[in-house]
């Protein structure tokens, strides 16, 4: 089932009396959610990627535009009518109820024809839990569970309807963080499984890119961009995203752009063609430098860390806009930890330009 | 460890309630043992020098009284009708008001009033509520003019004028005046309570079930009340034990006589067989009776405890 979301729009009044000003949670929020994708809603809290998804639920009223489940509108039609599976933050499991008792509720919620016969209901519960593995656990209360298990109950609950979308709310963030990488990978699993179109929030983009399908990047209710994870990364589309995206994170310098060179501070980095003379933010990721003698970028030594399969650098320059400039190089370059500078050449697909106003990125060819 | 000077100090903290608590809560019980287990025990007698010699003849004796048993059955049916039917209306109030948005505040406000007024106070205008005035009032030949406002009510409605407490009043009439005087008395705790443990629910539950389609009757009886049982359970076992209590109310609405004029005491409790056996300075029986009184609860209390074990979920 496809969803389109047309000019989803969000507002909240304003909760003090006095001043009048309206929070807008979403903002004109356009996309077509492709069939039996796994989507990931990825922003900074705040950024109006869970009211987004309570709209998709219904829980939450858009205050204009529309939504559509495949070729129907749904932006009218309640909660219960709209065939979605919903798993909440904290899983919401009923607590007084068993594990097969709180998977069993949807069904026996159904009425008239659409209501399965009592061993159907019981078929459809145990298919459900097979299907993220706690047939076992059937008869205990969610208090007797570890947060993992209780997870699955919840996507088991969500999914045992049927629903036409599965929406997760920030699915991993009360696990710990062994449990997050395997859970995640779960839900990958039961995703494809079912073909389910599915949606999540999460504020980890690290969660968002190892998963999804495709990811939105929202920033205060507005969408940065959408594509495939490695699109996103390897492309964003202003500073936002590219600071938001890559653990360690980009590198970010306040630089300028002279006669077809990239200068940051005294040092021409690299030498591009079709971009006007201007200041800019430049952008390079961790991954984009290489140790190179010769390398025009001169940065102060501070430290060196050995990860292994890697060698992380930290380094300074006064033209870095943060304290620290973090380089990840394969650890076969030997790195002469005594001497006070390190020289990088940079990878040009690696480094970003952005406009210093707008932070708008400024595309690039290299000469 | 906590070194002595360390133990003296809290010692001297503790000491102005451990000796407030020893002085006017554990003596009071174990005097009240002492005195229930002494034949026939008279504090003015007690005082002359007379000595008592120990047995179970004020239990016997408490047991043996026609007026006991009458006591008993009023406290124990008053009980019955009371409690679950304050609580069941209590939770419907308390749903209600957990439900809407303006207005809540004063409501809550005026629901809950009653507590904070005095239940003589209240007594007394649920008796001109339910009152009959006439000539000759209280003798056998009254002639019946209705001026409480209930008869009014009723007459409005085309019914005939009843007899609820005056003089010649039937038994179900004093209990049902009771019954409402009493659920309504008890509503304002009960309905804090249980709006306060709604309150405390967590709201995504009820998005859980909006989400699964859970219609509202089946949100109440399978989501509302089993998170609402410990609550449920804590107002039951207090109204319990307030009921077996009950006194103030009867006297606030009969008087002293706890009863119709022409039927004294027929609507006595067991803390009035108390406070009766008391003003007669028969402390032995006094003591006897409240010790049975203190069994009865105390089992209600385990049955209770019993039951919400296996209702109570968590």
């Amino acid at each position: 089932m496809k969803v389109v979301l047309q000019n989803l729009t969000k507002v909240f009044p304003s909760r003090n009396k006095k001043s009048n000003e309206e929070v807008v949670a979403v903002s004109n929020f356009n996309f077509e959610i492709p069939d039996g994708k796994l989507i990931g809603l990825l922003g900074p809290s705040g950024c109006g990627k869970s009211t987004t998804l309570y709209m998709i639920s219904g829980l939450q009223k858009p205050t204009s535009g529309k939504i559509f489940f495949g070729d129907d509108d749904v932006t009218e039609l309640s909660t219960e009518n709209r065939g979605i599976g919903l798993v909440f933050q904290n899983y919401a499991l009923y607590p007084h109820m068993t594990v097969k008792q709180n998977i069993l509720f949807p069904l026996q919620n159904l009425k008239g024809a659409d209501r399965p016969s009592k061993e159907e209901m019981l078929e459809r519960a145990y298919h459900a839990a097979k299907l993220v593995q706690i047939d076992e656990l059937m008869d205990r209360k969610p208090s007797e569970l570890s947060g993992g298990q209780q997870q699955r109950v919840a996507i088991a609950r969500a999914l045992v309807k049927m629903p036409r979308v599965l929406l997760l709310d920030e699915p991993l963030s009360n696990l710990d963080a062994r449990l997050r990488l395997q859970t995640r990978e779960e839900i990958r699993r039961i995703q494809k499984e079912t073909g389910i179109t599915t949606v999540f929030v999460t504020h980890d983009q690290e969660e968002a890119m190892s998963i999804s399908d495709i990811i939105v990047v929202m920033k205060l209710g507005v969408v940065q961009q959408i594509g495939a994870p490695q699109e996103v990364y390897d492309s964003p589309q202003n500073l936002f995203v590219a600071k938001f995206l890559g653990t360690p994170p980009i590198n970010v310098f306040n630089g300028s752009v002279k006669d077809g060179k990239v200068y940051i501070g005294e040092d021409a980095v690299l030498e591009v063609t079709n971009v006007p003379d201007q200041e800019v933010m430049i952008g390079i990721r961790p991954e984009g430098f290489n140790l190179d003698a010769e390398g025009p970028l001169k940065c102060k030594l501070s430290n060196v860390e050995v990860m292994g399969r890697d060698v992380s650098i930290v380094s300074t320059h006064e033209a870095s806009a943060n304290p620290d400039i973090r380089s990840i190089i394969n650890a076969d370059n030997k790195v002469d930890t005594s001497s006070e500078t390190v020289r990088y050449s940079i990878k040009p697909h690696k480094l970003f330009l952005f406009n210093k106003e707008t932070e708008e990125r400024i595309y690039f060819e290299v000469k | 460890m906590v070194d002595n000077k360390q133990q003296w100090k809290a010692w001297l903290y503790l000491s102005p309630a451990i000796v407030l608590l020893l002085v006017f809560t554990l003596w009071p019980i174990i005097n009240t043992v002492r005195m229930a287990f002494l034949e026939n025990y008279k504090s003015l007698e007690a005082a002359g020098g007379a000595t008592f010699s120990f047995g179970i003849g004020n239990f016997v004796k408490v047991i043996q009284y026609k007026r006991f048993l009458t006591c008993l059955k009023n406290t124990v049916l008053l009980c019955v009708l009371t409690v679950p039917l304050s609580t069941i209306l209590a939770l419907l109030i308390a749903v209600a008001l957990n439900s809407i948005k303006p207005l809540q505040r004063v409501l809550q406000t005026i629901f809950f009033l009653p507590y904070v007024t005095n239940s003589i106070a209240i007594g007394m205008v649920f008796a001109a509520m339910f009152n009959i005035v006439g000539a000759f009032y209280g003798t056998e030949q009254e002639i019946i003019v209705t001026a409480g406002i209930i008869n009014n009510v009723i007459q409005f409605f085309g019914g005939e004028p009843i007899n609820w407490i005056n003089y010649g009043s039937t038994y179900a009439a004093n209990i049902t005046v009771m019954t409402i005087y009493i659920v309504w008395n008890a509503l304002p705790f009960k309905i804090l309570v249980l709006l306060g443990g709604l309150q405390s629910i967590n709201k995504q539950y009820y998005d859980a079930a909006k989400v699964d389609g859970t219609s509202r009757k089946r949100i109440f009886t399978r989501i509302t009340v089993p998170l609402l049982s410990p609550m449920i359970a804590y107002v039951v076992i207090t109204g319990f034990i307030g009921g077996f209590k009950e006194y103030t109310s009867i006297v606030g609405i009969f008087g002293e006589k706890m009863g119709p004029a022409d039927d004294a005491y027929r609507l006595n409790t067991m803390v009035g067989f108390i406070y009766d056996a008391l003003s007669q300075n028969n402390q032995g029986r006094a003591s006897a009776a409240a010790l049975i009184l203190f069994g009865i609860i105390l089992v209600v209390t385990m049955i209770n405890g019993y039951v919400s074990k296996k209702r109570v979920h968590f």
